[in-house]
């Protein structure tokens, strides 16, 4: 025995409300009145309501509103013909084709189920019911039907009537707070003055869109994706996907913005102090792996720029996140004396393809097919390093180390603080002109051309910061002829490539406070699923 | 009607609110007359008041062009620029 068919309440075109079940064998037939086969088969229904009509309820659910009386005096039908012109009915008993035949006992659950116009099978069907009601066959010229019609796909299957069916029937799904605008209010301007914006206008976040987003991860909508600070708000799948439709994603890139969105809620990057800082600092987001071809990010021309709707939305909506789930919000927790242009969004690939060594991801530990997005807290950025001029690897290098003196502060150095170096191919090209030339090697040049004695770095008339004078008296001269680069790492100065192959300019983020007291990288395998 | 989803953590609810009330009476008042019949005689009464129960306060008075129609976008700039609170006499 079969679950019984979902119950339904239905209006006739005469204007009688008719349910299912209703304790007596039913023949239930869904139809559109513009399908040929459902035309085809509208006198058969007919014959058989004609024949076994007072032991056998024959009920029509159309799904084309008033044409649905056209259809019904087309063919002279006496049993009931029901609006089913919202398609919930056909929603609910999860039909794909038109007619749709459902022989049916008379609790409701099914005894047969077929779909369009095939002669032998809607032969079969009045032979059972005549059998089983113990009365005799209904008398149809069968010759006289084809044999075979295909029928017509369900109108309820329309995108715009399906999405707004399935939204309406995801009171499980969808748990998030439904706000109702009014028909006189702007709805840009309602989420504007709601202040769930960045500044740019956002995408309205209606059920049928978030459900659409949902359906680009594997994650269940009530499932906890992160606690997201500094309010410690819940980020379940369904909130992520709500910022997201408001950020412009397509549903593929959820994968991305659930790991980038894991990634800077783990307490080693620390979102509540990048949040915060008066320095303005704000995650900048790089993705490695076959994702980044697959849902179309830019890792060349422009890499770092605006034009790709990829990099720009994954990068508005993790910010989006942090602001509306996590109540970051400037002015509030969020600090900035300045701010910077990264907190609407910073997001890119690296261009794997243009590099000569081993990508960021499979660098820190991943497979080169995985994946991957890594977040760095920069507090400075994009900001370009041009030399147009050196053809050996050693000058290019070394200029990209004197393009990296403007961290913090020219003057200042050994300083615990990550640099993301965006090295582009032309210089590529420079450096690999007589060999390869390592991601150690250029570290290291940096490091070289950076150094400079302590006493450059003690407090002056021309700047005060540095080493304090007194600091400097304990220590010394022959302490301050000591040298010291710019990093106090090697393990400070990550490098990618990206870019396009015109230009001789690379590029510098310059980060905050590097460390367990302010942000360290974090780097998350993408879940595909 | 269109209907959205919250992507907040929920926590403040979600509804025009109202500006918040300051609690005493000081700044710039603005009256505005959207002239209905004798609204300038409720507004003369409301700024004799005002400024009977707080003498620091300066009043500013507007008027619109006609109540059938919204209030035309310089009158309404002029408002938001010169006063610290509004007073709208709707009545007949």
């Amino acid at each position: 025995m079969t679950e019984p068919k979902p119950g339904f309440s239905l209006k006739s075109l005469a204007g009688g409300t008719h349910a299912f079940p209703a304790g007596a064998p039913s023949l239930v037939v869904f139809v559109k009145e513009d399908c040929e086969t459902c035309n085809t088969a509208a006198p058969v229904i007919e014959a058989i309501h004609r024949a076994y009509g007072e032991k056998l309820q024959v009920l029509m659910p159309s799904q084309s509103g008033e044409a649905s009386a056209l259809f019904a005096a087309r063919h002279s039908l006496t049993f009931p013909v029901l609006d089913d012109t919202g398609c919930k009915t056909s929603f609910d008993w999860d039909i794909e084709i038109v007619p749709s035949v459902f022989w049916l006992n008379p609790d409701g659950s099914l005894r047969q189920h077929f779909e369009g116009f095939v002669r032998a099978e809607w032969q079969a069907l009045s032979a059972g019911i005549a059998a089983d009601l113990a009365v005799p066959q209904a008398q149809i010229d069968w010759d006289a039907l084809p044999a075979w019609r295909p029928g017509c796909g369900s109108r309820h299957l329309y995108p715009e009537i399906f999405e707004r069916l399935r939204a309406a029937a995801s009171g499980d799904l969808l748990r998030a707070r439904r706000i109702e605008i009014g028909e006189a209010d702007d709805v840009a301007e309602f989420m504007f003055d709601q202040g769930f914006s960045d500044g740019l206008p956002l995408v309205a976040p209606t059920p049928e869109r978030v459900l659409r987003m949902l359906g680009g991860t594997h994650r269940a909508p009530q499932d906890l994706i992160a606690v997201v600070p500094p309010n410690m708000g819940e980020a379940t799948t369904e909130k992520v996907a709500i910022n997201a439709v408001m950020a412009g994603c397509k549903p593929e890139y959820m994968p991305v913005l659930i790991a980038a969105l894991e990634a800077v809620c783990t307490d080693a990057f620390n979102i509540h102090g990048v949040t915060a800082t008066t320095m303005g600092a704000a995650p900048v987001i790089v993705v490695n792996g076959p994702i980044r071809d697959r849902i179309g990010m830019n890792k060349g021309l422009g890499a770092l720029g605006s034009g790709n709707r990829a990099n720009a939305t994954i990068g508005r909506a993790l910010r989006l996140i942090v602001g509306n789930v996590g109540g970051g919000k400037p002015g509030g927790v969020e600090r900035s004396t300045l701010g910077n242009p990264m907190k609407y969004t910073m997001c890119f690939a690296e261009n794997e393809e243009r590099s000569p060594w081993p990508p960021l991801h499979v660098e820190r530990g991943f497979n080169k097919e995985d994946s991957v997005v890594t977040v760095f807290a920069m507090t400075g950025g994009p900001v370009h390093i041009v030399d147009q001029e050196s053809r050996e690897p050693r000058q290019v290098a070394g200029s990209i180390g004197l393009g990296l003196e403007s961290v913090f502060l020219p003057k200042l150095r050994n300083l615990p603080v990550d640099a993301l170096l965006v090295v582009c191919p032309e210089h590529i090209d420079t450096l690999m002109s007589q060999g390869h030339y390592t991601k150690a090697e250029l570290r290291a040049r940096i490091q070289e051309v950076t150094s400079r004695p302590l006493s450059e770095m003690v407090a002056s008339d021309t700047s005060g910061a540095g080493i304090p004078k007194a600091t400097a008296e304990k220590m010394g001269a022959e302490k301050l002829r000591a040298s010291a680069p710019k990093f106090a790492g090697e393990e400070y100065i990550h490098i990618v490539v990206a870019g396009s192959d015109a230009g001789k300019f690379s590029s510098a983020f310059h980060g905050w406070a590097t460390g367990e007291i302010g942000s360290q990288s974090v780097s998350r395998k993408i879940d595909l699923g | 009607m269109t209907t959205i989803l919250d992507p907040t953590d929920e926590r403040k609810p979600v509804a025009r609110q109202v500006t918040a009330r300051p609690g005493t009476l000081s700044g710039t008042i603005g009256l505005l007359d959207i002239r209905k019949p004798r609204g300038n005689v409720l507004l003369d009464e409301l700024e004799r008041q005002l400024k009977a129960a707080a003498p620091g306060i300066t009043i500013k008075r507007f008027t619109k062009p006609t109540f059938t129609k919204p209030c035309p976008d310089d009158i309404r700039r002029d408002i938001a620029a010169q006063v610290d609170y509004l007073v709208e006499a709707l009545a007949d």
